[in-house]
């Protein structure tokens, strides 16, 4: 455990240095009705290699959060603390330009909608070269050329060299995010985020992208943020997990523990609202009540406590203390929860583990 | 050619008491062709999006379409409801033919079958207020109904869950889960026999999912309506469907109760879209079947059976013969040359 005693808060699970190390951020957004907290004191760590899967609903803060490491928002309209450490430099209080080198070679990102990612005027081969030249600019326009096509065969496109040409729109939609995680993956990025990369597309391309993630990370050994609110494709792909809910980490842990020992009521809660291939289909399914919180007007405490089945057993800390990251039953399993060890371990052995969303 | 239904026998039925009645919609052969121009000098194509599906719905019955996008499933619904105009083939509801029905007679099947829809912020008026969209089937229709339009209207917003005296709000006041509600609530207002619902809950967030997957299936067993609900999340349809049709490429290509679709399908193809599912229960990506390349475009769709440029059962009659929708050893009823034995490991 190498976190730092000013944030207790800090889910860091190894001794070896992570390549990204996100330490106490807040993004805040003024606006006409009163600051958005988007993200409110969140860290976490990846390490080469590794797959972190961030869960959550809209709003959640998911989105937000892999924005700013990546430095896409505007300085002048987000009120941005804390710290991101990509490989050591700190990528909050950068200048554009800075960022910018960095983005692209450091750390690249794959969107969920590759339509509105792709210049639609430009051929797609053209549109890879760019962002090639970008961070090798003494490569002529053939290398890049070369390296476009390249790309475009490595993440499985069949005749490279004559889809190159192709325009966006002549692709099909796993074909257009296949071509985005080349343009991404060009310049050999250490930290790759993917925020919703499989969302609009059929199971069985998602599946294609899946794998094809897995195999380019095993070759270039890079760090992972996937962000989904998906739980099966956390579970297949995730190697940890954060919840996020209300711009706050809520859970952390492996994805043994988080997905088949999950200890906070809200992944309770989503692990029983999810509809399975397996279990008994003629249950009901058991829905989270209410909805997502406003991120202007946060409920106060655990800002979970109004769709919490178990609010208030521990006194009122529910309603007026936020609760922090802790430690519960094993090492690296961080659960911001007020309910007491005893009362956890026996609202999940009597009413959680039973249910078929949580795997057995 | 209808679709028969088949219970393997020494298997749970999965509702003991489906009716063996009269099926409340039949579809024949139903085939929807739409004339596109390609290329510069105007050739025209076809693209098959349905092309000669059969099934039945008995009343208060659910039938989950499943299949990837432009498989034909959407178009398949809103030709049901006849949104759209089948090219061919015949829909017969309660014993009518309705596949070219206009006018007052279409006014009049539309009290009996109602659509729900994929986005719940574009199928709302935005300067509506809520108690004038779900009213107005009401009037459309002419209907009266006793006790007042502003009564049934607070009724139906209760049924569905959302507060009756939100009855003079706008689409605007109320979250994504709610719209869907809302939807649900205009739906009902004819008391339908038979729902289309094309994604209904594909646009929410998972826990806002639940809650309304949840109302559908209460409203379902409480009102007795039968359902036919598109989808593409195989999960979501195991939960909500007692009997699924697996679509691909405007072709049907296997249909049957839940249990043996989910447990033991007989088409190459169902196995695959069950295998890609990610799962909850399941780490890793063990025992998945990889399919290889895109579905092929419908403007010109492979001969014979169209799943066989990605099926690794292929061989030469997959190419020359289309093959038929006949009942499998394991009680689904496919269209496959070679189909898969026996339960998924």
């Amino acid at each position: 455990m190498t976190a730092p005693a000013s944030a207790p808060n800090s889910p860091t699970t190894t001794d070896k240095d992570p390549y990204l190390r996100v330490n106490d951020l807040r993004v805040q957004f003024p606006t006409e009705d009163g600051v958005v907290k988007a993200v409110d004191g969140v860290s976490f760590s990846v390490e080469r290699g590794k797959t972190l899967g961030i869960v959550g609903e809209s709003g959640s803060g998911k989105s937000v959060t892999s924005l700013t490491i990546m430095g896409l928002h505007n300085t002048k309209r987000a009120r941005i603390s804390g710290e991101i450490l990509v490989g050591g430099r700190n990528v909050v209080g950068m200048t554009e330009e800075q960022t910018r080198r960095l983005r692209g070679r450091d750390m690249a990102m794959i969107f969920q909608d590759p339509l509105s990612a792709l210049h639609p005027y430009y051929k797609v081969g053209a549109q890879i070269a760019e962002a090639y030249k970008v961070h090798h600019p003494n490569a002529s326009k053939a290398e890049a050329k070369k390296r476009a096509v390249d790309m475009l065969g490595r993440v499985g496109i069949p005749q490279p060299a004559r889809r190159a040409d192709s325009y966006p729109h002549e692709f099909s939609g796993g074909m257009r995010q296949r071509a985005m995680i080349a343009m991404a993956l060009v310049n050999d990025p250490d930290l790759l985020i993917a925020d919703e990369p499989t969302t609009a597309l059929d199971v069985t391309v998602q599946a294609q992208i899946l794998d094809l993630l897995e195999d380019l990370q095993r070759e270039f050994n890079s760090a992972i943020i996937m962000i989904t609110h998906d739980l099966g494709v956390v579970a297949q792909v995730a190697d940890e997990v954060l919840v996020m809910y209300g711009g706050r980490a809520v859970e952390f842990g492996t994805v043994e523990q988080v997905m088949r020992r999950p200890q906070h009521p809200y992944t309770w809660g989503l692990l029983a609202s999810v509809p399975s291939l397996h279990g008994d289909s003629d249950a009901d399914l058991v829905p989270i009540k209410g909805n997502p919180p406003s991120l202007i007007n946060l409920p106060t405490g655990c800002a979970f406590h109004p769709r919490c089945r178990y609010a208030g057993r521990n006194g009122d800390r529910s309603f007026t203390e936020v609760p922090e990251l802790h430690q519960v039953l094993e090492r690296g399993h961080l659960v911001a929860c007020h309910l007491s060890e005893a009362d956890r371990t026996k609202f999940y052995a009597e009413d959680i583990a039973p249910s078929a969303g949580v795997a057995q | 050619m209808t679709e028969t239904l088949v219970q393997e026998p020494g298997t749970e039925p999965v509702k003991p008491s489906r009716p063996s009645g009269e099926p409340l919609l039949v579809v024949d052969e139903l085939t929807k062709h739409f004339p596109v121009r390609s290329g510069m000098f105007g050739k025209t194509g076809l693209v098959r999006a349905v092309d000669g599906v059969s099934f039945s719905v008995q009343p208060g019955e659910t039938l989950g379409l499943v299949g990837e996008s432009g498989c034909g499933k959407t178009t398949t619904g809103r030709m049901l409801v006849r949104l759209l105009e089948p090219t061919s083939g015949k829909i017969t509801f309660e014993g009518k033919d309705i596949s070219h029905a206009k006018g007052a007679g279409l006014r009049q099947l539309r009290q009996d079958m109602q659509i729900i829809f994929q986005d719940p912020y574009a199928s709302l008026n935005p300067r509506h207020t809520v108690g004038r969209i779900v009213a107005m089937p009401l009037q459309v229709n002419g209907i009266n109904p006793p006790g007042g339009v502003k009564k049934r209207v607070q009724e139906l917003l209760e049924l569905v869950g959302l507060n009756p005296e939100h009855y003079n709000r706008y689409p605007h006041e109320f979250s994504g889960g709610q719209r869907q509600r809302i939807g649900v609530a205009r739906a009902l207002a004819l008391k339908p026999k038979i729902i289309v619902a094309d994604e209904p809950v594909s646009a929410l967030d998972v826990s806002i999912q639940a809650q309304v997957i949840n109302l559908l299936r209460g409203l379902q067993r409480d009102l007795d309506l039968a359902f036919v609900f598109i989808a593409h999340d195989l999960a979501v349809v195991r939960h909500f469907c007692q009997r699924i049709g697996v679509m691909y490429l405007g072709k049907l290509v296997e249909i049957g109760d839940r249990n043996s679709i989910y447990e033991r399908p007989a088409h190459p193809y169902t196995r695959a879209l069950l295998s890609a599912v990610p799962d909850v229960t399941k780490m890793g990506a063990s025992g998945r079947i990889r399919l290889e390349g895109d579905v092929p475009t419908p403007l010109n769709p492979p001969s014979g059976c169209r799943f066989r440029t990605r099926c690794w059962k292929a061989q030469e009659i997959c190419a020359t013969q289309e093959p038929p929708l006949t009942i499998k050893p394991n009680g689904t009823t496919a269209a496959c040359h070679f189909p898969e034995e026996g339960a998924i490991k």
